[in-house]
């Protein structure tokens, strides 16, 4: 049975909120006659994964990720709303672990959502992003990094608001090859995922002139903490390397690299500098107000999920205002065109792929208390946009989407 | 040995983002007099109506510190809300318009009182403050709304609002208040309203050779009083571009230092100074031969520039 329903506290807040924005509309436009309302109605759907087993009790379990960017960014639409007539909704579908997500997903359709934020696993989003094409709905995915998804699975109304995995691992494989630490030292987990982030990390190699040393697979099962001092410095002993790169997206044993290691050696990949789509200490280009306006409504930081569910409803907001229209199609048709433009306080515009429907967007390095660096540098040049030096490029991908 | 110069001497005030300080500096000889420590993040700054007093304002402390410009001693403050960045003062010399970012308004502070008067809700992150040479116009815009809302001084409230390209900074009116010019940090533009419809005329968007255009983001823009020309820093494209307000088209680009800001000219308008945050100077240039002919080294993250005739 799917489980519909909204937090309470969340409800209040947005609920509260409303009220505020008529206020403000009464107050603004108390001498000014205006366009009547019209209601952009969005949905976020959740598909809760089991809690794989936790390395420390340093970072609660977030029980709302994704959807509080989203709720972020409905505020956001709102003030601007209340200028242009437009007022936008946010239904919240949580589907316990083990439900059909695809269930869920066709209510939605059926109840006429045209505007659906999925924080879904790659499998389910492949299933989802069917449906959404045959109901002219467009489907926003804010969590997978799936490769795949972007390629053989591209859909025509799946939009990819988070950085692949391909442009995170070019991210990484960019900036060693700035500082010229060109050997890696591979360490990967047996998760499907970690082997997807292995896979774009080879990509990365490769296409950047990177030599992988060596390569081997972390096949203990035990829990580390007490004994990493002792068999990390013989699991990382043999060939000499510049940087050790671990692929484990769960966080299962990574963390006890750093310092561990029997070569000094910087961790990056999963751990250590980590390629990301928001991070806690970026600051720069008026990241600061989104990070207090995040907190202030949370009381924790923002991360990855929950930034691309922000951009994804504002994507939505942006669309809209500036093509005029809630229709899905000419929203979509405006997404592509190359009058969008997406502000998203990484000091470049962002704006889709259209071979792919990927986001283009900088990526931040960044290690637990500073941002090391925002990639790509401009010096990658490419002649449409340096952005583009990121991720599966047009000619490299086969999504067939140009042609579809 | 004495010379006789036909220049006015003028000093500059430009606020140091990272050292928390403020940096004075002789117009003419491009020589940093001295500097002078603020609150924490000091960015925006403005002159009262009879330059006897400079108003900064300290982001981070939350608040906009008063220095006596004779003495530069800090002699009060005001209660500008959160996180002020930009600020304008009316032309009745009374009223000082901040924009709140964190909290989507508008702060209105009267001068003499030190009293906030009143809170105007705007869109999300307002940013650039400008105000009509005859007063009848205040106009703000949001960085993440887009928009350009248009304040009327009379009542307080907004009139109309215009909808510009993404994250709006800067506004500055022309000199014969007829139009209004407004720029466009991501998408690179800058845009020309009329001021009586409220509408985007026409549009701008610069491209340089060489220069990727996600590098292009225009901040600071400045009217030269003749009527006849814009100027616009560029941002980290590192250059200042030379409008023609007629044509919207750029006569000229000039290289200055890195992430450009804001723009002041001298008094005598023979020299336009910009504030280069990440080369930490500011770039002096030649505004009849266009050209730059001085960088001066001031402090850490040069951000906002007033300048006052000695």
């Amino acid at each position: 049975m799917v489980k519909e329903y909204i937090e309470e506290m969340k409800n209040i807040a947005l609920t509260k909120y409303l009220v505020l924005c008529v206020y403000c509309l009464m107050v603004i436009f108390s001498s000014h006659a205006f366009a009547s309302n019209i209601n952009v109605n969005m949905a976020f759907l959740t598909e809760k994964m089991p809690v794989p087993p936790a390395l420390s009790n340093l970072d609660p379990i977030l029980r709302d990720e994704g959807i509080q960017g989203a709720i972020l960014g409905v505020k956001d639409n709102n003030t601007t709303g209340q200028f242009t007539g437009h007022h936008y909704d946010l239904k919240h579908i949580e589907v316990p672990v083990g439900d059909d997500v695809v269930v869920a997903f066709e209510k939605l359709l059926n109840d006429g959502y045209q505007y659906i934020i999925a924080d879904v696993q790659a499998s389910t989003l492949k299933k989802l992003s069917l449906l959404a094409r045959a109901n002219k709905a467009l489907l926003f995915n804010v969590s997978s990094g799936s490769d795949e998804l972007r390629n053989a699975s591209c859909d025509a109304n799946t939009f990819h608001m988070i950085p692949s995995d391909a442009m995170r691992a070019d991210a990484l494989a960019q900036l060693m090859l700035k500082k010229r630490w060109k050997n890696w030292f591979l360490v990967k987990g047996k998760d499907a995922k970690d082997h997807n982030f292995t896979q774009a990390i080879k990509r990365s190699a490769k296409r950047f002139g990177i030599k992988l040393v060596e390569e081997k697979t972390w096949n203990f099962d035990h829990d580390a903490r007490r004994t990493a001092q002792a068999e990390i410095p013989v699991f990382t002993q043999g060939a000499n390397y510049d940087v050790l790169v671990v692929a484990d997206v769960k966080g299962l044993f990574g963390e006890y690299l750093t310092m561990n290691t029997w070569l000094p050696r910087p961790i990056i990949g999963t751990q250590g500098l980590v390629p990301r789509a928001w991070h806690r200490t970026h600051e720069r280009w008026g990241a600061v107000q989104m990070q207090n306006r995040f907190y202030k409504q949370v009381g924790r930081w923002m991360n990855d999920v929950d930034y691309s569910s922000w951009l994804a409803v504002r994507v939505v907001g942006e669309a809209v205002t500036r093509a005029k229209s809630i229709n899905s199609g000419e929203v979509k048709n405006f997404m592509l065109s190359d009058k969008f433009s997406l502000a998203g306080f990484k000091g470049v515009k962002l704006t889709f792929r259209d071979w792919n429907h990927q986001l283009r967007q900088p990526v931040l390095l960044a290690t637990p208390r500073s941002i090391v660096s925002v990639l790509p540098h401009k010096e990658f040049l490419h002649p449409r946009t340096y952005l583009d030096t990121l991720g599966y490029d047009k000619p490299e991908s086969n999504c067939e989407l140009l042609k579809k | 040995m004495v010379f006789v110069t036909i220049s006015f001497a003028d000093t500059l005030y430009i606020t140091l983002e990272k050292d928390n300080a403020l940096a004075v500096v002789d117009g003419e000889s491009g020589k940093l007099i001295k500097t002078v420590p603020l609150g924490q993040r000091p960015r925006g700054l403005a002159f009262s109506k009879d330059q006897a007093l400079l108003y900064v304002a300290a982001s981070d402390d939350d608040t906009i510190q008063i220095l006596d410009v004779a003495s530069l001693n800090i002699v009060g403050e005001l209660p500008s809300g959160e996180d002020p960045e930009l600020f304008r003062i009316h032309p009745n010399g009374q009223w000082l318009y901040v924009s709140n970012e964190d909290d989507n308004i508008v702060t209105v502070i009267d001068l003499q009182s030190k009293e906030a008067i009143t809170e105007i809700a705007v869109g999300v992150e307002p940013e650039g403050i400008a105000v009509s040479h005859d007063g009848k116009w205040v106009v703000n815009t949001s960085e993440t709304t887009n928009m350009v809302h248009w304040i009327d001084p009379a009542d307080q409230t907004v009139k109309e609002n215009t909808l510009v390209d993404p994250r709006p900074r800067a506004a500055e009116f022309s000199v014969d208040g007829q139009l209004l010019f407004v720029t466009s940090e991501i998408a690179g533009s800058l845009s020309r309203i009329d001021v009586l419809t409220k509408q985007v005329l026409s549009k701008l968007h610069f491209k340089i050779a060489g220069v990727d255009k996600e590098l292009i983001q225009p901040v600071g823009v400045l009217a030269h009083p003749n009527n006849k020309t814009l100027f616009v820093a560029l941002g980290p494209a590192n250059r200042v571009a030379v409008v023609d307000i007629k044509t919207m088209a750029v006569t000229k680009y000039l290289l200055v230092g890195q992430r450009v800001w804001n723009l002041a000219f001298s008094p005598d308008l023979k020299r336009l100074y910009t504030t280069n945050g990440v080369s930490n100077d500011i770039s002096i240039i030649d505004v009849e031969s266009l050209k730059v002919t001085k960088s001066v080294r001031v402090g850490r993250y040069p951000w906002g520039i007033a300048v006052k005739a000695e």
